[in-house]
């Protein structure tokens, strides 16, 4: 078009060299995904083949996450740019290992929801797209935590909320427009002010590159200024009603127990982890000066949410509604290493998301064995389970301790990093607010053990006699496609707890990168980071 | 020019916030509706305005000659647009689906999945 005789030197604007084969891993997960919810979308109507694509899909993800993890602890972090602009005017992607790691475990953990939703997820859900918005949902995961540009990482989070919407509403059931109504009206609310924030940041630093913006801040002479205070200020907000901290969490355990249990596992295991994620990326990397500005804030907001967490878990029956309450007490601990900021409370609040991940996925699916097993998922109504089945007893004894941080499980770890932090920056306020936080929610999975497993029947049950399930209802038994999943969340979380070295090697890899992002710029904008 | 349509911004802010804090579902989606259009207003100003200066670059020139209208925000807005709307049109369905269901369309009347009077768990071991 323009033929002129000007000549360019296109190497100033966009990469001309090639992309080395193995960097294609970055976008690897979303395309993978994009791909398989496509296809299972135009094959919804075949039933059958809906779980083995699903599966398979899911699979496929897992390994591509592993292939990056492994490329990024070899070779550092890697940044590829759409349509070959350079940064900062091509959207970024940056995977450090806080993103690969928290990308694999997400992964993961939507695998073993795949399979398990083969058996918990009847003809009808399937139809109505259980594993197309299974697939879409982990694209905008994947994509947020991988994706180095802010307003990608707006888009992102619209992806995995439309999603969601969808597994929400699959049943179609009163209770479930309730929840959704609630649900859609205070998450939608959330990503607005997180595109009011991101609009104010663009005006300021006039680019939406993760890593410009970061630079751009640490060159200001006042880099705590007001107006950055009050746009980290929109951020927290914003991601805290994401991540369901204490003032805005109302929407969590008003919706999460409504839909199918595996969507609820999905859910609690994935959707407040890329909330929290996004937190750390954008005030701990980004706005550094700010969230010193915000610590205290930050620390009280996480009190509370620890609080809340753990007095609400004890005041349920329903046992999905007391999970739920768990999962707002987790995000506590995750935002209590936000307060704090240092290199070894950032450790601690990843390697607390990869276990918070894990476990609150598995507890949720153990729920789901419960109720099945049970006829029901109400504490009063449950009861001799452990006569049932010793082992599943042994299970959900074990996935109970790990969430409350008891050793030797994968909850223990975290907690002993973020009091240690918490103490070493002054906050004994906060490190015992952990520790208090974690003793009731001892005392919360100990009264659903053994309510639903120890005694031996449901309420009214006279001591020293066993009555199996609910009386007149057929007892079920669940398949191997609900066995095999939980199984594996639960060899993970006692497997982290044993041997913690490498989680925490990843974790404090990930938190240095966050903390002191040279590495996150250099693999931007190249050489002289 | 920034500072009148700053304003503007201000007071569908207002309109959208009071809007939200009704009980009425319908007038909830409404003030959702408004919210949408005052992020995407405050994006474009943030983007600076300017005045019919299209970001066309003419024909024999690799950048422009005079300073343009900044395409970003232009670029950001649109995309912005097309999800609040398609966010928009599920929650329509999603409330209309509720007030089937549930009969109402009172927030405080939805207690379907938190039921108000609530059992306490069981008490004693």
């Amino acid at each position: 078009m323009a033929g002129s005789s000007q000549s360019v030197d296109l190497a100033l604007a966009m990469n001309v060299l090639p992309v080395p084969a193995g960097d294609w891993l970055v976008v690897a997960p979303s395309l993978i995904t994009i791909l398989g919810g496509s296809l299972c979308l135009m094959l919804r109507k075949n039933t059958d083949l809906q779980p083995k694509l699903g599966i398979g899909f899911l699979a496929l993800l897992v390994l591509a996450n592993v292939g990056l993890l492994i490329r990024v602890l070899d070779t550092g972090m890697i940044t590829m740019v759409m349509g070959s602009w350079l940064p900062p005017f091509g959207i970024a992607f940056t995977v450090d290992t806080l993103g690969a790691t928290l990308s694999l475990i997400g992964s993961v953990v939507a695998f073993c929801a795949g399979v398990y939703g083969a058996a918990t997820v009847d003809n009808t859900g399937r139809r109505y797209g259980f594993y197309p918005f299974l697939l879409l949902l982990m694209t905008g995961v994947c994509g947020a935590f991988l994706t180095g540009d802010v307003f990608n990482l707006y888009v992102w989070f619209e992806v995995l909320l439309i999603s969601s919407y969808g597994l929400l509403v699959l049943g179609n059931d009163r209770i479930q427009l309730d929840g959704a109504v609630k649900y859609g009206v205070l998450n939608l609310v959330g990503t607005n002010l997180f595109l009011i924030a991101t609009g104010l940041l663009y005006g300021i630093f006039g680019t939406l590159n993760m890593a410009d913006i970061a630079m751009k801040v640490s060159d200001l002479e006042n880099p705590a200024s007001g107006t950055l205070a009050t746009v980290a200020a929109l951020y927290f907000l914003a991601f805290a009603m994401k991540a369901a901290a204490f003032p805005v969490n109302f929407w969590l355990p008003a919706s999460y127990h409504t839909p199918n249990v595996v969507v609820s596992a999905v859910f609690a295991g994935l959707l407040t982890k890329v909330g929290v994620y996004a937190l750390i990326r954008v005030l701990v990397m980004i706005l550094p000066a700010s969230r010193g500005y915000l610590a205290d804030v930050i620390s009280v907001v996480a009190i509370a949410t620890l609080m809340t967490g753990a007095f609400g878990a004890l005041a349920q029956s329903e046992v999905r509604r007391l999970l739920g309450y768990l999962v707002i007490a987790g995000i506590g601990a995750m935002l209590a290493g936000v307060a704090v900021g240092s290199v070894l409370a950032m450790s601690g609040a990843i390697f607390y998301a990869v276990h918070s991940i894990i476990v609150m996925t598995a507890l949720y699916m153990a729920a789901g064995v419960m109720s099945m097993m049970g006829g029901s998922s109400d504490l009063r109504r449950l009861g001799g389970l452990y006569q049932q089945n010793a082992a599943f007893a042994g299970v959900f004894l074990v996935l109970g301790f790990a969430v409350s941080g008891l050793p030797p499980f994968s909850g223990f770890w975290p907690k002993v990093i973020l009091v240690d932090a918490a103490f070493q920056d002054g906050r004994a306020w906060l490190g015992a607010a952990i520790l208090v936080s974690g003793f009731l929610t001892t005392v919360a999975m100990g009264r659903v053990w053994i309510y639903a497993f120890w005694r031996g029947g449901p309420e009214g049950t006279p001591d020293g006699q066993s009555v199996s399930g609910m009386p007149g209802e057929p007892v079920q038994l669940a398949g191997a496609a609900m066995w095999l999943p939980l199984g594996i969340l639960t060899a993970l979380v006692v497997y982290i707890g044993l041997q913690p070295e490498w989680m925490l090697e990843l974790s404090t890899q990930g938190a240095s990168g966050v903390v002191k992002p040279f590495g996150y710029l250099r693999s931007v904008f190249g050489g002289e980071g | 020019m920034e500072t009148g349509v700053t304003i503007l911004i201000g007071l569908f802010f207002s309109v959208a916030v009071y809007l939200m804090l009704s009980k009425q579902l319908v007038r909830m989606l409404l003030g959702i509706a408004i919210l949408g259009n005052a992020v995407n207003m405050l994006i474009f100003t943030n983007g600076r305005l300017t005045r019919e200066v299209p970001p066309l670059i003419p024909e024999d020139l690799y950048v422009p000659a005079t300073a343009t209208a900044n395409p970003l925000p232009q670029a950001l807005v649109l995309t912005a647009i097309v999800i609040s709307f398609s966010f928009f049109a599920f929650l329509l369905v999603l409330a209309f689906r509720a007030y089937q269901e549930l009969g109402t369309d009172e927030v405080n009347e939805m207690r379907l999945a938190e039921p108000e009077n609530d059992q306490t768990p069981p008490q004693g071991y």
